[in-house]
């Protein structure tokens, strides 16, 4: 927080440079000022990769097995933080997750068995992606469903827009519309001669 | 289209919206309440037996651990409720336990990750409406419940299976809508 403030303050002070000092002066300010912005920057995401929520500890000695569990953690779901996996999660429960995940793996467990015995415990809301079942049908339904809907109301639509065209005109009614014509012409013609 | 498809048709929209309406008001009452929590998951347990495990007594509370052999044939319905010192709807529910305890209802506490003397101070200074005391430090035990936070209570019938997972402070509500007439169904 402190820096800043300092960084906000030494860009204040650079325009106040340029404007007494001119440019030169306020130049070298914001060089100073922007590798100190770098400096900041680097400090801050530097540990980013770090950050990964398992610790050094808790994690499994061989590292083919250490990426399999990481992969399988991310599938299953933090039952506390909701739509964020057991990896990402720093929630307690989250960790115990981890290290069922990882103490079964290391027991020799495969992937099915380790997701098989937490969704014996919490149920299908402990995969990030849920199964196709009975229960589950109308989730991964609803997209088809709406698509469907969606496609029919075009192709009404559309029956509805290319509704074949009127049967033409019989010959009496082509006459009737000559007359009219007639009278028409004559009658604008009449208003013209007035 | 007949006048009457067209009344049903012209109404329809309206008939949702009130529909709509009703379920929206009657979740928000629940939620109150605490009947009813949106983030709240059904138990993959329901229907089924406890999970087989062991724990330790909490020394000096004076009451017995248990097992899962000790909820099989007990002569009425039992509760079985996780709590710890450190949590604070736990607190909320507690009176609602001591009552269930007082009526004489099987009320089995498991305290989850949580140090000794605390969960023996929680109950000498709230006091224990617990009939059985166990303590699961590590939280394993709870996670064979598929237990995700505390408090949780299950309602297990004379035959020792659950029938019912409330994740939440028990209120007085819960109590008396939800957790009386299971009581009561399975008594």
């Amino acid at each position: 927080m402190r820096i800043f403030v300092a960084l906000r303050r030494r860009a204040a002070a650079s325009a106040a440079l340029a404007s007494r000092h001119g440019p030169r002066a306020a130049f070298a300010a914001s060089a100073h000022c922007a590798a100190r912005l770098l400096l900041l920057l680097l400090v801050v995401l530097a540990p980013l990769p770090a950050l990964a929520v398992s610790s050094p500890a808790d994690m499994l000695p061989d590292a083919a097995l250490e990426d399999r569990a990481r992969a399988l953690g991310k599938e299953l779901g933090c039952m506390v933080c909701q739509n964020q996996s057991i990896e990402d999660s720093e929630v307690g429960l989250a960790r115990d997750l981890r290290l069922i995940v990882r103490e079964r793996i290391a027991a020799g467990d495969s992937n099915v068995q380790v997701k098989s015995f937490l969704q014996a415990r919490y149920g299908d809301f402990v995969l990030l992606r849920p199964p196709f079942a009975w229960s589950t049908a109308i989730l991964w339904m609803t997209p088809v469903v709406a698509l469907l809907f969606g496609l029919s109301l075009i192709l009404a639509a559309r029956r509805r827009m290319s509704a074949p065209a009127a049967a033409p005109l019989s010959a009496e009614e082509q006459a009737r519309i000559a007359e009219l014509d007639n009278q028409a012409t004559l009658k604008s013609q009449d208003g013209t001669r007035a | 289209m007949t006048p009457l498809t067209r009344r049903i048709l012209l109404s329809a929209p309206f008939l949702a919206v009130a529909a709509g309406g009703v379920g929206f008001y009657t979740a928000l009452h629940r939620q109150r309440t605490g009947q009813y929590n949106p983030r709240g998951v059904p138990s993959a347990l329901i229907g089924q037996a406890p999970p087989d495990f062991v724990l330790p007594a909490l020394e000096n509370s004076g009451v017995a651990s248990f097992g899962a052999a000790d909820l099989r044939g007990l002569p009425g319905p039992v509760i079985v409720n996780f709590w710890a010192s450190w949590c604070v709807p736990c607190i909320i529910e507690h009176p609602q336990l001591m009552r269930l305890s007082r009526d004489g209802i099987a009320v089995f506490g498991i305290a989850y990750k949580d140090k000794p003397e605390d969960s023996l101070r929680f109950i000498r200074q709230h006091g224990n409406p617990f009939r059985r005391l166990a303590k699961d430090e590590r939280g394993r035990v709870a996670i064979d419940w598929g237990v995700y936070g505390v408090p949780e209570t299950y309602l297990l019938d004379r035959q020792g299976l659950i029938r019912w997972r409330f994740a939440g402070a028990i209120t007085p509500e819960v109590l008396r809508e939800d957790l009386r007439p299971l009581l009561l169904r399975h008594a």
